[in-house]
């Protein structure tokens, strides 16, 4: 038998060395914002306008990303966190103040607020249980939305917000307006980006890839993802509170289950699990549905993509390319198994 | 009163009963190597130990503490750690990952002293753990389960599909456990690697345990191992 000793230096171990790897992806990151951020300068006012509206709807898909990919709750009711952040910022708004950060804090916090309101019952649910009932949380808060008309508007939805300020000063601008969405829009995204890595996330992830062994190595694991579902809900209200800083408007449509469906639609095209995939997912669904002109059948063209995506590319559109801030299964498991489907127990 | 003291355990899947009222005491220090026929009940009976199969009825107390029918996270911070049959890690993670996800009690065993211990992780602990070999897997499971500084370890056929010379390394770290005055509870096919660590063999049948001995006198009792396990 081999001669073993016995513990004794205490200490931790190193991250794992992947810096070529990181240092790629930490380029084209920079290269990306800075396209970004100059794109108002070349271009025309709708283009910046629907570029806004990808940053914002991308922040959202990230959010629900957290949820799908990494800890694998699949949530039809996210957008109920994401419209009532949109509320939220626009009646802060039009009855407190515009003046940013308040209409985005309260976005960031009733969307977090809600989300634990709702979320303790949910997380305890699997499966097609936890879809359901997150499904008939957006439907419920889509219909407070609709009736309750002194404070939303009702049907009509929350309309006269008016323009955001910063330092005083209105951003009616289209493109000062965009580098306000780009520049939160970022903070949202490295947030999440940061819990995905830190070792709360490598626990989510553990949850998703098999929770019972989780709790056998300690860890509450209704606990975590009450966390999560949480912290999800914020980043929804922050992406509501820069949806309604850019459309000024909010309806009870922002939170209902076509939204959402949307939103799980850019993250299951892009990628579950990749937190920049589900950006591209939400850039293909907002061209698709908003800015080309298909006669009406924008749904229908997506729906197509999306069954092609599910066939031909199941780990979506970030499964084209090697692990580059990915957080999710390695090459070989992806090939069958999505993150978003729970693994064996 | 021994360290784990199992009384009148009953339990099972839905409404059907695996373990039939199972006694079991094990002390400190020591290893008990469970051996068994398939379906007699093993891994239902670490599943349970474990809180990851409810039990129906009967008792399970570690060091005087009730533990049965806690649940999974509550059993593992009293003290109880796992190695599961087929190794359960978690493809997605990288060892390191495993490895600092472990890392919640603080004791004698830390990342470094089970690097020192499993060195070839060390050597992998950038990768993922589908990357890695079945062996390697299997010592990450070990590596898991040492860190959560366990009083109790069960260990559920840890040599399935190993290569003898990591079945060896396997049965030195089960040594090193019981030296630390750690309590493993051993389900083994392998006879051999239950007879190198294991200071008694217990056989189940039909949901309880039937025969307990030293490991000794069951190696000299080849009639019983042939009635009971259907080997020669």
């Amino acid at each position: 038998m081999t001669a073993v000793r016995a513990p004794t230096a205490p200490g931790g171990v190193p991250a794992p060395v992947t810096r070529v790897a990181r240092g790629r992806a930490g380029i084209v990151a920079v290269a990306v914002l800075v396209v970004l951020a100059a794109a108002p300068l070349f271009l025309a006012p709708f283009a910046t306008t629907t570029l806004t509206r990808i940053l914002v709807f991308a922040l959202f898909a990230v959010s629900l990303d957290l949820l799908v990919g990494v800890t694998g709750l699949p949530s039809l009711g996210h957008a109920g966190y994401f419209g009532a952040g949109a509320y939220a910022a626009g009646w802060v708004s039009i009855n407190v103040t515009a003046e940013a950060p308040v209409p985005l804090l309260a976005g960031l916090a009733v969307g977090a607020v809600a989300a634990a309101a709702t979320g303790w019952v949910t997380v305890r649910s699997q499966g097609v249980f936890f879809l359901m009932l997150t499904l008939a949380i957006g439907e419920t808060l889509q219909q407070v939305a609709d009736s309750w008309e002194s404070v939303t508007g009702g049907a009509n939805g929350l309309t006269g917000v008016p323009a955001v300020r910063l330092a005083g000063a209105p951003l009616a601008n289209i493109g000062f307006l965009y580098w306000y969405v780009l520049v939160f829009g970022v903070v949202g995204f490295a947030a999440v980006a940061l819990v995905a890595r830190s070792p709360f996330g490598a626990a989510l992830r553990g949850i998703r890839d098999n929770e019972p062994r989780m709790r056998a190595l300690g860890y509450s694991t209704s606990l975590y993802k009450y966390a999560v579902f949480v912290v999800a809900g914020g980043v929804a209200g922050l992406a509501g509170s820069l949806l309604v800083a850019q459309q000024r408007l909010v309806s009870p449509a922002d939170l209902g289950f076509t939204t959402a469906s949307f939103a799980l639609l850019a993250v299951i095209i892009g990628g579950a699990g990749s937190l920049w995939g589900a950006c591209l997912g939400a850039a293909l669904v907002i061209v698709i549905r908003d800015a080309l002109d298909l006669g009406g059948n924008g749904t229908l063209v997506l729906g197509i993509v999306f069954v092609l995506v599910v066939y031909l590319l199941p780990r979506g559109v970030a499964g084209l390319l090697p692990r580059g801030g990915r957080v999710s299964a390695p090459r070989r498991r992806r090939a069958s198994a999505p993150p978003w489907r729970k693994g064996s127990t | 009163m021994s360290f784990l003291a199992v009384r009148d355990l009953v339990s099972g899947y839905d409404r059907s009963t695996v373990l039939g009222g199972v006694d079991l005491a094990l002390d400190r220090g020591a290893t008990l190597g469970l051996l068994g026929r398939n379906g007699a009940g093993k891994s239902t009976l670490i599943m349970t130990l474990m809180g990851l199969v409810p039990p129906t009825s009967g008792s399970v107390q570690l060091d005087g503490v009730e533990l049965a029918g806690r649940r999974p996270d509550v059993i593992a911070r009293a003290g109880v750690a796992l190695v599961p049959q087929g190794r359960r890690v978690w493809a997605t993670l990288t060892v390191a990952e495993h490895l600092a996800l472990a890392s919640r009690r603080r004791g004698t065993w830390t990342v470094d002293s089970v690097l020192d211990l499993l060195p070839r992780l060390g050597e992998r602990r950038g990768q993922y753990a589908a990357q890695l070999s079945g062996g390697e897997q299997q010592m990450l499971a070990v590596a898991r389960a040492l860190l959560t500084n366990p009083r109790l370890v069960l260990l559920d056929e840890p040599s399935d599909g190993l290569a003898p010379a990591l079945v060896d390394q396997i049965g030195a770290v089960i040594a090193t456990m019981c030296a630390e005055g750690v309590a493993v509870l051993l389900v083994e096919q392998d006879l051999h690697l239950a007879f190198e660590v294991a200071q008694e063999i217990a056989v189940m049948e039909k949901g309880a345990i039937v025969h307990r001995v030293p490991t000794a006198e069951f190696r000299l009792d080849p009639g019983t191992a042939h009635r009971l396990l259907g080997v020669t």
